[in-house]
Formats: structure tokens, sequence, C-alpha cells
């Protein structure tokens, strides 16, 4: 056998290979499109700008499952009577709701930072934005690589 | 409806503390269909309070994007011993609380 002839013997048999891992993923539901969460951020805020930072979002990078994944928010504040941090609110760019959670703090919290679990539908951008005594408007984000989703499962 | 409530046994004046509480829920998505094909109503925990010596300390608003046993975890500043209450309902109306005392040295 030529090399050529069996480079193009291995093409096929990949092919082969790839094709029931295609059908099989045609079968599940669509990833959801993502969300627009411009208009929806727009709509908590009044239009007033949203500033990048002071928000860091972590979470794991890999989560296995979409069931349940560690988020922890924490945003840079004195969190005293005059300046702290009133709410805030997490969202998601593939969850059918994409409004996961809205803390409201204040500034007998001390330190602003929250931790819960969410469910992901997908891999994802996740968003957290925090809204200031001041009035002004934080956030941050974090990637988010889900290898099973919630909301598949339809038992 | 159960739930756990962990946070330090005692406190200086002060401090900032972490408070942690676990609520056993199913957090119905809404989503989701039972065996004979009908979908099962969204039954999601969608307020907790949480009153420290009878002030509000804080506040959240959940949907259907928290996981099922909703886990929360947040922070609050030891002023004097007291208790904790934290309150909760959900879509059903039904409400569940959780008291705990911190002793703030």
């Amino acid at each position: 056998m030529s090399a050529s002839a069996r480079r193009r013997f291995i093409s096929v048999l990949a092919g082969l290979a790839a094709t029931p891992l295609w059908v099989a993923r045609g079968v599940r539901a669509q990833p959801q499109p993502a969300n627009q969460l411009e208009p929806l951020i727009a709509k908590m805020t009044g239009g007033k700008p949203v500033r990048r930072g002071r928000v860091t979002v972590s979470t794991p990078r890999l989560a296995d499952n979409g069931h349940s994944v560690p988020l922890t928010v924490s945003v840079t504040s004195p969190m005293t009577a005059a300046d702290h941090v009133l709410s805030i609110t997490l969202l998601s760019e593939r969850n059918p709701r994409p409004v996961m959670a809205i803390y409201h703090l204040g500034p007998k919290s001390g330190r602003a930072t929250v931790a819960t679990r969410v469910r992901l539908n997908g891999s994802q951008r996740v968003l957290a934005l925090a809204q200031l005594s001041d009035g002004s408007f934080w956030s941050g984000s974090a990637e988010v690589e889900v290898t099973e989703s919630a909301c598949l499962d339809a038992t | 409806m159960v739930a756990r409530v962990q946070l330090p046994q005692q406190a200086r004046r002060g401090e900032v503390i972490e408070v942690r509480i676990a609520i056993q829920h199913p957090m119905e998505t809404g989503f989701r269909y039972d065996p004979m094909g009908k979908p099962v109503p969204k039954n999601v925990i969608n307020s907790l309070k949480v009153r420290y010596n009878d002030s509000e300390i804080f506040s959240a608003e959940l949907g259907s994007g928290i996981a099922a046993n909703p886990y929360l975890q947040f922070c609050t500043v030891a002023e004097a011993s007291g208790e904790l209450v934290f309150e909760w309902v959900d879509d059903n109306g039904s409400r569940g609380s959780e008291r705990a005392t911190l002793t703030v040295a």
C-alpha cells in the first residue's frame, strides 16, 4: 500500500469514527443561543455606564457538571456607611433565565464577598454586576467550560 | 425544609465573619418533565432574608439558576452577641426558617 492510499484509508476511518458522535450530538438539545445581556444590564442600571473592574468572579475554569458550579464573587469596597456595595447580580449568557441571583448587601456586611453554587447551561461567560452606594455600576466576569450542561436532562 | 447554618461559635467585636447556609430544596426549574411527560412546575426558593439582632444584614433573590439544595455564603460584622434569623420562601409559598446564635467576646 502506498503512503497516500494509507493516508486516504485513515482519513475515511477517521470520518467514520466522527460521524456517530455528530449524529448523537444532533439528537441532544441545541445549545441555547447567547442571551443579549446588554439590554438587560441597561434596564437594571437605568442606562448608567457599567465600568469593568473591582468585581472578581472566581469559578473553576472547567466544570464537569453544569448542575452545580461553585461561584465566588468579591467586590473591592471598604464597606463603610459612606461607601459600600448595595447589590450583586449574577448573570448567565446561556441560561434560559439569565438572572441567576440578586444579593443585597450593606455596610453591615463588612466584606463584599458572596459565594453560591449555580446551574449553567453550557460553556459560557458568567457575569457579575455590582451596584455601589455612590450609584456607580461595576462588572466582572469569568469564563466557564461546562462539559455536561444542566437543562439537557429531561428526566 | 431542613437547613444547615455554619458560623463561628465565637468572634471578636468588629470582626468580619463568614456565614454559610445550605437549604434542602429541589429548586425545580420548570423546564423538566415527569415520567408521564407532564411538565414539572417551577418551584424555587425565591427569597432569603437574614436578620442579626433584628436588623437585616443580607437578603437574596434567587432563581432557577441556583443549584438544587441552595448554598449561600456571605459576610457580616460581629457587633454583639445574639441571634441570626434566616427566613426564606419558595414559589409554592412554603416558608422555612433557621436560627443560629453568635457569641461576641
